[in-house]
């Protein structure tokens, strides 16, 4: 860990002032906002991250959750994971979001991880993690040292020849299909970024995850109103029962009107490099019967371009499986 | 410093013996409230803390090491490498004292694996000589890519370890043969409990505070090494958070803090990483072991063969004896098992829970569970025409062996009657079962034990050993065992262990500690016993002109031999008439673990019934249910041996599912060194847990009858759940641990 200075935010604007003088809001960044802390101190400690400066906007006035008169629910960024996956609305109509906090990580992880944190925590590849190795998310041009190397947990969509890296995050699944907006306040006042423009493929630039700019901060995250008659549900599979990243993850979020899908939002975590939308996967029911078949049959679509690495072909299989028993769950089929 | 005391909790008023009746840790409210303290809570004014510097490369020379950078760094007090370290001694081969990392740390410019100590940073914090420690750059020569290959072949011709027959021959003209190759991987035993010293030096005596499963045995190292006679040298364990074989013997590190402790005369606190405990203090390491079976129609073997190769360090040779059990497991007149090792530029490996036979019975068990079905026969019943009259490879009896009564009582409790052997047959409510079974052995024996016991005046009692509780009960059944040897309650037994300068105990290791203890501290009561009854004849008004020889004790009162003890005087009367502080016995028991002669095959045994439920739609395989029954000689305490038990089947399904330490081959890391990216066994995972002792007392091997519980719980386990999930998936795996990926492939639907 580098030495570095700490200062408590108690005004929203404040952090953004603070965080304005950082060269980047990416990897690198001079000046980092801490929330639960679960990802930054982590990465601080192994030296992967290394701010100079780290503004505590704990105490900022965001940990409401708070249904708006249009009926879509706003999410302060400081909202814990567990408290919002027991929030009652959320539970009730948002439910896939739930299943996906109560997902990940443990209990304890739970209770301090924010919103916003959870929604920027870093990839768990083991080279983005290891200081001492070559990784172009972590040094710019070093090389990946995961593509011949550990992959078994990495990506088979979105990847590039710099970068396979997971987005780990099960919340940022379930966003995903239900398509939030992100609401960031910058030094250019506020603006709001759907989820899919939000998170950035890794091309040639992998230390580049969002569009974030320096003096971002995140405040809220909106959710649109429930769709009438939808059901949702979040499963993830991974090797043990609890405690462990997804190998594959479908968060679906589903309505039939009679007899035929009418609504239907499809997100894979575990096998992208960003929150993975399926949108061909979605056209390919949109208007049809929910019959496995026809699960099956999308899923085979939304998994059309992976591009295995040595470890993870698997992916491919097991990512249709969970994505057609998903549906099949939602579907009750 | 007070060493270690402990009462336990009032137990309720019972005839019934205390030996094998469940008692509740005494250590256990010390544990929750936080006082219990471990090697790592020690805290001494004027402390410093090192923090080691770890070699980036596993294979090179050092060639500079740059302190500068770091030694300017706030709080830093001291960087050592090699040009200041002073010199660490050997331990000769021939010593009795146990090290598995021969060469001291920093003694050389070699680097032999990742992570080796090139250097140690000593600040006023370990926050500060955290970050100087990563200020420290070592440079290095001849840098070669580490060969960390998991593939194995031997490097010299195989040792022949046991043999009879002539197996070659008998395998050839076999009706019925198997012939597989199994593999384990490295495991890593991580317990919870970081390793740590902390060193004191007082200018001519070092105090250690350690992580220890072996006190005495880590006081003979460091004597040696550090060149001090042991008297100089006291190490000190009081509770251990576990230590699963790695913990055994001495670590470089712990040498690291005594030499700054002594150079610097300040107290020195170096607790190890995480990451360098994948690293820096031993592992499992990976086998590769071909099984070869033949049997007759009848199922009878004809001949066994194992040989197996295990990876090793460059500098070390810690043998992982795969074979341990193979020669008596099964009758069969003609066997073979052959060792080799493959030298890796990995870090030494060492003992970890079931060393050898956890492996060793993974092969050979699951090679039994593929005759069975090659055979078309029940896997129990395949078992139970192979037991043995007698230990065939030794030519002697068994003192005490009932493997086939773990094995119909497994079956029985289990409902094995009722599974049908088709693959894939059997369901429940939409997820597919499989059923599997496996035996298993672990090591019966005593290490040498000394202890002493005292009869106080105010009514306790205390025992001490030299011995440690590494969470395992020890504290508990010392005294339970004073308590039935001299008739009173636990709670007013004081149990004093963890300290090497006390009557020198047993290591807590082969599931031994409690065999050991039982000779010892039972000739160390009845002795106190004796002084007590004398004491009685001579001093006590109540007891005058009786002889000692016609005076009994029973239930903490002397009384005479012809009269009922409620006739006679509790003991801390008669002491006091005699105006006696109290009487002490000792007692000494030589091991058996080095007897060249044995007279007796001594083992415990056990069976494993396992079933796993897989869903195909998702790929999912659990364990459900465990039925483990267990001949570990009499139980001493059915509580703390239950929770043995099951922790160990935890941990084995942890071994046939999730355990695994990839090593990345350019640079040697380990890289899955933190506990979210190394995956063990969850709450969520553990399954019901039947535990069935069958407490048969193996007598011959001391006078309670009690053998080891710490490991035979793991032995078997990995084959037991790979043979669940050939029974519903039709996939065998031959290479732990079990992956989704393998499982894919499955027909079964
Ligand atoms: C052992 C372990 C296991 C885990 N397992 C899982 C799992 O299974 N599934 C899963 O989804 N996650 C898992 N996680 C990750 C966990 O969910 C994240 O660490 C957590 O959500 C991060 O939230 P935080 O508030 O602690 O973030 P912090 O560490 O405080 O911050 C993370 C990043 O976000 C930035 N940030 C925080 N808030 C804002 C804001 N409002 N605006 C702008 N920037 C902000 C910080 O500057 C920092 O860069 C695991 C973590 C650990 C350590
Ligand atoms: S996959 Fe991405 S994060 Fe991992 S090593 Fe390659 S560049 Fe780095």
């Amino acid at each position: 860990m580098e030495p570095f200075t700490y200062s408590r935010a108690s005004q929203t604007r404040d952090a953004i002032a603070a965080a304005a003088s950082a060269s980047t809001a990416q990897q690198g960044a001079e000046v980092r906002f801490v929330a639960g802390g679960t990802t930054l101190i982590d990465l601080m400690k192994l030296n992967v991250e290394r701010p100079q400066q780290v503004v505590d906007i704990n105490h900022l006035p965001l940990s409401e959750v708070e249904t708006l008169a249009d009926g879509r629910l706003k999410i302060g960024a400081l909202v814990r994971n567990s408290d919002l996956a027991h929030h009652p609305v959320v539970q009730r109509d948002y439910a896939v979001l739930s299943e996906a906090l109560l997902a990940g990580a443990s209990a304890q992880l739970r209770n301090m991880a924010s919103t916003g944190g959870n929604l920027l925590q870093r990839t768990r590849c083991n080279y983005f993690r290891d200081a001492d190795m070559p990784c172009n998310k972590r040094e710019p041009g070093s090389g990946c040292s995961a593509i011949k190397g550990a992959n078994r947990n990495l990506a088979i969509l979105g990847t590039s020849d710099h970068c396979i890296a997971t987005n780990p995050s099960d919340m940022n699944v379930a966003l995903a299909a239900l398509e939030a907006v992100i609401v960031v306040q910058g030094t250019q006042g506020e603006r709001q970024v759907p989820i899919d423009a939000f998170f950035l493929l890794p091309g040639t630039t992998p230390q580049h995850e969002t569009v974030l700019q320096p003096g971002d901060l995140i405040t809220h995250v909106l959710l649109p109103a429930p769709v009438k008659g939808a059901r949702s549900h979040y499963l993830k599979l991974r090797d043990r029962a609890s405690y462990e990243f997804a190998l594959a993850s479908a968060a679906v979020v589903f309505a039939t009107d009679a007899g035929k899908i009418s609504h239907v939002r499809i997100a894979l975590g575990g096998v992208g490099t960003k929150p993975w939308r399926s949108s061909d996967a979605e056209k390919a029911l949109q208007g049809h019967s929910p019959t496995p078949e026809n699960f099956a049959a999308a899923a085979a679509v939304a998994l059309r371009d992976a591009q295995p690495q040595s470890e993870n072909a698997f992916k491919v299989d097991l990512a249709q499986r969970c994505l057609t028993q998903a549906l099949a769950t939602v579907a009750n089929v | 410093m007070s060493t270690d005391t402990l009462s336990s909790d009032k137990t309720a008023a019972t005839s019934l013996p205390i030996i094998g009746r469940s008692a509740t840790r005494i250590d256990g409210p010390l544990k929750v409230s936080g006082v219990a303290r471990y090697s790592s809570d020690f805290h001494f004014p004027g402390m410093l803390y090192a923090v080691p510097v770890c070699a980036r490369i596993a294979s090179g020379t050092i060639q500079w090491i740059d302190t500068a950078a770091a030694a300017a760094m706030p709080g830093v007090q001291k960087i050592y490498t090699r040009e200041n370290i002073g010199t660490f001694y050997r331990v000769p081969k021939s010593s009795k004292a146990q090290i598995d990392e021969r060469r001291p740390p920093l003694e050389d410019d070699e680097v032999r694996y990742y992570g080796q100590y090139v250097a140690m940073v000593v600040a006023d914090t370990f926050e500060q000589a955290t970050a100087a420690a990563d200020k420290v750059v070592a440079t290095y020569a001849g840098t070669k890519a580490p060969d960390v290959r998991m593939k194995l072949s031997p490097d010299e011709k195989p040792e022949t370890d046991t043999e009879r027959g002539d197996p070659d021959k008998a395998f050839g003209k076999a009706a019925v043969t198997v012939d597989h190759v199994y593999t384990t991987p490295p495991e890593t035993h991580n317990p919870i409990e970081l390793h740590a010293s902390v060193a004191l030096w007082d200018g001519e005596r070092f105090t250690l505070y350690e992580t220890s499963q072996a006190i005495m045995n880590h006081r003979a190292v460091m004597a040696k090494m550090l060149g001090v006679p042991q008297e100089n040298l006291r190490v000190i364990t009081e509770y251990l958070g576990s230590g699963f074989g790695g913990k055994l013997w001495p670590w470089p590190h712990a040498l690291l803090a005594a030499a700054a402790a002594r150079e610097l005369h300040r107290p020195i606190k170096l607790v190890v990483t995480r990451q360098m405990m994948f690293h820096n203090v031993g592992h499992r390491t990976n086998t590769q072991q071909r099984v070869r079976l033949g049997a007759g129609k009848d199922g009878k073997l004809v001949s066994l063969q194992q040989d197996f190769i295990q990876h090793s360090s460059r500098l070390d040779d810690t043998k992982e004896d795969c074979g341990e059990a193979t020669g008596f497991l099964y009758s069969t007149p003609n066997l073979r098992v052959t060792s080799a090792f493959a030298r890796r530029d990995i870090a030494p490996n060492t003992s970890m829970r079931g060393p050898g036979a956890v492996p060793g019975l993974y092969a050979v068990e699951s090679a039994m569970d593929e005759l069975a079905i090659a055979l078309k026969m029940d896997p129990v019943e395949l078992r139970l025409i192979n037991e043995p009259e007698i230990d065939e490879s030794k030519n002697i009896p068994f003192s005490s062996r009932h493997l086939k009564e773990c094995l119909t009582t497994g079956a029985e409790t289990f409902g094995w009657s009722k599974r049908n052997p088709a693959v894939g047959s059997m369901r429940d409510k939409g997820v597919i079962l499989g059923w599997g079974m496996a035996a298993c052995s672990w090591i019966a024996s005593r290490a040498d034990a000394t202890a002493s016991v005292m009869i106080n005046a105010d009514g306790s009692v205390r025992v001490a050993s030299g011995t440690q509780d590494i969470g395992t009960g020890t504290y508990t059944m010392l005294a339970q065992m004073v308590s039935e040897l001299i008739g009173v309650d636990m709670d007013k037994v004081k149990v004093v262990i963890g300290d090497s300068s006390l009557p020198a105990g047993p290591f807590s290791g082969g599931s031994m500690a409690t065999a050991s203890l039982i000779p010892a501290v039972a000739e160390a009561s009845r002795e106190a016993i004796e002084q007590l009854l004398k004491s009685a004849s001579e001093s006590d008004a109540a007891f005058a002109k009786i002889d000692a020889d016609e005076l009994a004790f029973t239930d903490g009162r002397v009384h005479r031999k012809n009269e009922s003890a409620d006739r006679g005087r509790r003991f801390e009367d008669v002491l006091a008439a005699a105006r006696l502080g109290h009487v002490e016995g000792s007692g000494k028991a030589k091991g058996t673990m080095n007897d060249k002669h044995p007279k007796y095959s001594s083992h415990s045994y056990g069976a494993h019934f396992v079933e796993v439920s897989w869903e195909p739609a998702i790929a999912q395989l659990r364990v459900r249910r465990v039925v483990s029954v267990i001949d570990a000689g009499k139980i001493i305490n059915p509580m703390t041996g239950r929770n043995q038990i099951e922790g160990a089947v935890t941990m084995g399904i942890g071994m046939a599912l999730f355990e695994e330490t990839s090593y990345d081959a350019r640079n040697g890391m380990a890289i899955n060194s933190n506990l979210a990216d190394y995956v063990m066994v969850t709450h969520a995972d553990a399954p019901d847990i039947d535990v069935v002792f069958l407490d048969y007392p193996d007598t011959k091997l001391n006078e309670m009858g009690a053998r080891g519980i710490g490991e035979i719980g793991i032995a078997g386990l990995a084959a037991a759940v790979t043979a669940a999930v050939h029974h519903a998936t039709g996939i065998r795996v031959r290479d732990l641990p079990v992956h989704v990926e393998d499982l894919l492939v499955s027909k079964v639907a």
